[in-house]
């Protein structure tokens, strides 16, 4: 391999990697943006889509579904967006839920406690991912060695899309991703700008006591905050199971490490920031284990962002938090 | 439970007797220390029962004195796993009984470094049917104060039937020649045993000529590996070894090698000789390209009296045996040998003199072939299985070491 091809492989890479962090780095920043709340649970809930996904792909029966007799050439998209869509709700609802049960009851407690909550809220999902991981999984034929990573299977074609001779390889997921996460974030962007809801969160952000005197339902807003988060979460974690080809209950633990690193980077509480941070991370991580060494990895990452705060406190592009009185 | 009752009556009823009599050659006592609570409890329960096969085959008889044998568990529920606190109790309560004879035991390297002190210090002879960490035995893999510090009387009390990682990493090194390599590059997941096997396969690697062109720890957490693997591509290597487990990402490597398009094959050691291993990098992934070593060969391969081990195996139990279990009966079957050249000798059977028989251990032939051991108290047996997976079951390609023995 050329180096000009090393480092084009390695920014795909980066590009991918980087991707599905900003797609999760929007969860942590969103729900940031309106309760001032990190919520660390976020990474898990991540992981539990990974698991439903790979849960539907058995119940379907990955091998049928994905016969071309059966649906037609487009099946592999069909199944992918089941997946997007079907984990996406779920993360959603299950995000909402998190919140009305846990978090909303402790609104007006000091933020360790809910800091602490969450923390507490992320264990019990790393062990229903493990619960789910052994007899559940059996049942589906995905292994029940509840500790161990699972196979996911393939879900979009593997073959190299530059030729079976060509150096550097772009596969089809590496598009997929772009494919699934730009959309979702143009249409986040949008739906924030331009709509009513979108209106009510910017609001609320601001300032939530104003928000409330002009009207708006900020039960409602925070709502809808945690659905989309958890949406987009688990949008990425199917992406993730695809392009990585496995899943693990852990997976969420550095996912969500890596996203919310993302998201300070990128400034906290603002949308495009996470996006930056994300797709940033990604392209260091990856250019840090092609050109360094992976040991080293986590301490460039850290390097860089602690870097980055030391000259922009606020992140790349947060806003400088206004003191108040 | 009113079974353990009566036996914890009963030993404490012997106990006083012998701190009357002092005279314990009736009864000959043979303790195992295995993790009976967690998840390695199918494979202790199978070397239980080799060690019980062992036993029987004497009809519990040496001379007119009894043999007794007690399975002792050595994991607690709080861990799911071996436990510090009992297997530190294990080994005083048998130090503490005078009929205990022989300590059978480990299953897990880091509960040997507990209980190896103690019984050395008491002059008890120890058997490990499973403890693969060099380091327990020899100078050069651990700390600079190993394997001394085990041996605070300065006599080795501490013996095992099972080869060692640094045979294993240097058996994978051999058959990575033999599968035509000429560039390796070297991973492991910063752990104690993967780094340590990792560190043999590269030091015999560079002995046999074999290109070294890169080495890495990886961080076993990170989502994927794809831009290790292309770093890996452009430094040409067409074999990767990664001295790790299927829980610190094997699987993940295999699959990232074969996504990436890097066409090398792919060495690991027994850590991922388990189905979890197959489960989660998926057949296709492994077929063809990746082995896995193991310290000897799958029991239905055994020859000679290890052919005789398993058949009566299946009988007596009714199912096949777990990996350890020939290691467990191997070990019971030497510890009984030496009594049984005590009392052909005419001499009484005592910790001292089974001690001194044990280290003496020559040419034994066995279940696992015929084998020493050495200066260290390590067998000589190099039994070395080379595997891979075929039609998503692993499947033996080579078996090593089986002139090595003596």
């Amino acid at each position: 391999m050329t180096a000009t091809e090393v480092f084009l492989q390695q920014v795909i890479y980066g590009l991918s990697n980087g991707m599905i962090i900003a797609l999760v780095a929007l969860g942590y920043t969103m729900v940031y943006g309106i309760v001032e709340l990190i919520n660390f649970a976020h990474g898990d809930v991540f992981t539990l889509g990974g698991f439903l996904a790979l849960t539907i792909v058995g119940a379907l029966g990955a091998a049928a579904v994905l016969n071309p007799d059966t649906l037609g050439d487009s099946s592999h998209w069909l199944l992918l967006a089941t997946l997007v869509i079907g984990a996406g709700l779920f993360c959603g609802g299950l995000n909402v839920l998190i919140d009305r049960v846990v978090y909303k009851p402790l609104r007006s407690a000091p933020k360790l406690t809910q800091l602490v909550a969450a923390i507490g809220v992320s264990f019990i999902l790393v062990n229903i991912a493990l619960f789910w991981g052994g007899a559940p999984m059996k049942i589906l034929g995905n292994g029940n060695a509840a500790a161990a990573s699972k196979n996911f299977p393939e879900i979009l074609e593997g073959s190299n899309l530059l030729g079976e001779e060509s150096n550097v390889v772009l596969r089809l997921e590496d598009l997929a991703i772009f494919a699934v996460t730009i959309p979702l974030m143009i249409g986040l962007t949008l739906f924030v700008k331009h709509t009513r809801l979108g209106r009510g969160m910017r609001a609320t952000a601001q300032n939530p006591i104003a928000a409330k005197l002009m009207g708006i339902d900020t039960d409602r807003v925070i709502s809808a905050t945690f659905l989309i988060g958890g949406f987009l979460a688990g949008a990425a974690s199917v992406m993730w199971s695809v392009y990585n080809n496995s899943i693990s209950f852990q997976m969420g633990f550095r996912a969500g490490m890596d996203a919310f690193t993302a998201a300070v980077l990128g400034g906290i509480g603002s949308l495009p920031g996470a996006m930056i941070g994300g797709v940033l991370i990604g392209l260091i991580r990856s250019l840090s284990d092609g050109y360094i060494e992976t040991r080293w990895t986590n301490v460039v990452v850290f390097g860089v962002l602690i870097l980055i705060l030391v000259f922009r406190p606020s992140g790349l592009l947060g806003l400088k938090q206004r003191e108040k009185v | 439970m009113i079974s353990t009752l009566t036996s914890t009556l009963a030993n404490f009823a012997l106990l006083c007797t012998l701190t009357v009599s002092a005279h314990a050659a009736d009864t000959i006592k043979i303790v195992s220390s295995l993790p009976r609570t967690g998840s390695a409890n199918a494979q202790t329960t199978s070397m239980v029962n080799g060690i019980k096969m062992a036993i029987a085959e004497l009809g519990a008889k040496i001379g007119e004195s009894t043999l007794v044998y007690e399975d002792w568990d050595d994991a607690s529920p709080q861990k799911g796993n071996w436990d510090p606190t009992v297997e530190a109790q294990n080994a005083d309560k048998a130090i503490a009984d005078a009929e205990v004879m022989a300590y059978i035991g480990t299953y897990n390297s880091g509960a040997a470094k507990i209980s190896m002190p103690k019984l050395n210090a008491a002059g008890l002879v120890m058997v490990s049917p499973a403890n693969t960490a060099p380091n327990l035995t020899k100078t050069g893999f651990g700390e600079p104060n190993e394997p001394a510090v085990y041996r605070p009387s300065g006599k080795i009390n501490y013996f095992r039937v099972v080869p060692t990682d640094d045979v294993q990493g240097a058996v994978a090194a051999d058959y990575a020649k033999e599968l035509g390599a000429t560039k390796v590059f070297v991973l492991n997941d910063r752990e104690v045993y993967g780094m340590g096997v990792a560190a043999v396969f590269e030091k015999r690697a560079k002995e046999i000529g074999l290109t070294v062109v890169g080495t890495d720890g990886i961080d076993y957490k990170a989502a994927n590996f794809k831009s290790l693997v292309t770093k890996m591509k452009q430094a040409g290597a067409d074999l990767v070894y990664f001295g790790g487990t299927t829980q610190t990402n094997a699987g993940q490597i295999a699959k990232d090698i074969v996504s990436g398009g890097l066409k090398a094959k792919l060495i690991v050691p027994d850590g991922c000789y388990e189905k979890a291993f197959i489960e989660s990098a998926g057949a296709k992934a492994l077929e063809g390209r990746c082995f896995i070593t193991f310290g000897g060969v799958e029991a239905k391969a055994l020859k000679g009296k290890g052919a005789e081990f398993y058949a009566n195996y299946k009988k007596t139990y009714g199912g096949e045996p777990e990996g350890y279990a020939v290691y467990g009966y191997e070990s019971a079957k030497v510890v009984l040998s030496a009594m049984q050249k005590l009392h052909a000798a005419g001499t009484a059977i005592t910790r001292a003199g089974v001690l001194a028989e044990v280290s003496k251990t020559k040419g034994f032939t066995g279940a696992l072939g015929t084998w020493s051991f050495d200066e260290n108290g390590d067998t000589t047996n190099r039994v070395m299985s080379v595997n891979t997976v075929v039609a998503g079951e692993f499947a033996t390609v080579k078996v090593s070491g089986l002139d090595a023995g003596q």
